[in-house]
């Protein structure tokens, strides 16, 4: 049987890892290799990267970081923000991520997520999701609506509908996005998770909202998600990886409990 | 000096850095001297086993790797390496090296056949291994240990003896297999975090008889 995973992210800001609320405010809170190195060492399953500057002359920066997070750490990562190309997705892989995650450019062009399952493989492919609760109409019929730049711009387009072409362009996985959630540490998205993780058929990681470890068992039992992803709870120190996977298997929740 | 080999086969570098991490001397190479020089294999690969055999065979290196087994040379495969030893895949219905007699079957194919629903496809995250056999490349791993996976067909050898650990995931299906001087995992070593490189250390070592 498969562990659910636990997953850290970390926002990089030219080179520094930092934390906002909601994509602003954003404070330098560490080195992202040596957060890196102390998640990998503390039993993360995984670790997410957003380089939230993705500006051009920053981006060998970026690089750089991947390269020396691929040094140290044993275990699956992958990295988005600023992934516009397929060169862009090949020089992640290359300086060692696992993943790349494509969520505004996929927006603008989805025919991204199929150059770049080609090339590279599904499994590769992670489909980002900024998603916003709204009205449900005609065009919305899930209410859940996609948004772009941090929330600011609605994209006319079904959350549901959106994760289902991506998954049939050859998304290999879906890191979901509740902005309504994100940076209030009142828990998932539970009805936004569970409505698009049991209707595609690869993994969804759910994000924004964590604040306990009751919300990740929430949204890895109800919401039916595969992983969560988790930031300022740890980031802090006012939780630990292993303490929350304590939690969980104590919950009955099967997640790795040696590394 | 450990050759991985190189068949533009996905990213082989977390292999490199995995073995670097640990003082293993390597080389990520498609040069079949260099191969044949090298002391162990590890043969790794990410990807389709359509595309995966056709690479190897235009590079010549399908005939290296049978070698390199047939000398009694210790070989490791990795995932889409461990697939293509076998003698045939479902995946794109590729004829493959026929080193262990086998196939490799679909988990889709499987679970239709068998009725199982609601299991995502790829098998993709951390999975238990249940040893079947004790193996020296194992020395040390505990059965609540985890690896990562990330594959939606796996290694079916016809020899049940082959079978050197199988994983849960709606089946109970091959994840080590292996025998002699060839042993080969379905998941990564090199992302598994300790337990993983200390089979790839083991694996560095591991003198078979």
């Amino acid at each position: 049987m498969l562990s659910k995973r636990i997953i850290p992210c970390l926002d990089v800001h030219a080179g520094r890892t930092t934390k906002g609320v909601k994509f602003k405010n954003n404070v330098d809170i560490g080195d992202p290799v040596e957060m890196a190195r102390m998640y990998y060492e503390g039993g993360a399953d995984e670790l997410v990267f957003y380089d939230i500057t993705a500006s051009h002359e920053n981006r060998d920066i970026m690089i750089d970081v991947v390269r020396r997070v691929a040094e140290t750490i044993f275990i699956p990562f992958s990295v988005g923000g600023g992934i516009r190309t397929l060169e862009d997705m090949r020089q992640v892989l290359l300086a060692g991520a696992e993943k790349v995650s494509v969520n505004s450019a996929a927006v603008r062009n989805p025919d991204i997520i199929a150059r770049g399952a080609a090339a590279f493989g599904s499994q590769c492919i992670v489909l980002g999701m900024d998603v916003k609760k709204v009205e449900k109409s005609e065009k919305i019929p899930s209410g859940y609506e996609i948004v772009i730049n941090g929330g600011r711009q609605y994209m006319g387009m079904d959350a549901l509908a959106w994760a289902l072409e991506a998954q049939a362009l050859g998304a290999g996985e879906i890191c979901l996005n509740s902005i309504d959630a994100d940076g209030t540490k009142d828990g998932y998205e539970l009805t936004l998770t569970e409505l698009i993780a049991t209707r595609v058929n690869i993994p969804v990681i759910a994000s924004g909202g964590a604040g306990t470890p009751v919300h990740l068992k929430d949204v890895l039992t109800a919401g039916k998600a595969d992983a969560a992803l988790i930031a300022s709870m740890v980031h802090y120190g006012t939780y630990t990886v292993a303490g929350i996977k304590q939690y969980l298997a104590d919950q009955g929740v099967r997640v790795r409990q040696t590394w | 000096m450990i050759a991985v080999i190189d068949y533009d086969a996905g990213n082989l570098t977390s292999v490199s850095r995995a073995l670097t991490h640990i003082e293993v001397e390597n080389a990520v190479t498609s040069d079949r001297d260099i191969i044949a020089a090298a002391d162990r294999i590890i043969f790794p690969g990410v990807g389709a086993a359509g595309s995966a055999m056709k690479s190897l065979v235009r590079l010549g290196l399908d005939q290296v790797i049978r070698q390199a087994v047939a000398d009694g040379k210790p070989v490791l495969g990795i995932c889409l390496g461990t697939q293509i030893i076998l003698g045939f895949s479902r995946e794109n219905q590729t004829p493959c090296l026929g080193i262990v007699d086998g196939t490799v079957a679909s988990f889709s194919e499987v679970f239709a056949a068998s009725g199982i629903k609601g299991l995502k496809i790829p098998h993709m995250g951390w999975n238990r291994i249940q040893m079947k056999i004790a193996h020296p490349v194992f020395a040390g791993i505990d059965e609540s240990d985890e690896f990562y996976f990330v594959h939606g067909f796996f290694p079916q050898p016809k020899d049940e003896a082959q079978v050197l650990a199988t994983t849960d995931y709606g089946i109970d299906f091959p994840s080590v297999i292996g025998s002699g001087n060839l042993v080969a995992t379905q998941f990564h070593p090199e992302k598994s975090g300790p337990p993983g490189l200390m089979m790839l250390k083991n694996f560095s070592r591991w003198q078979p008889c």
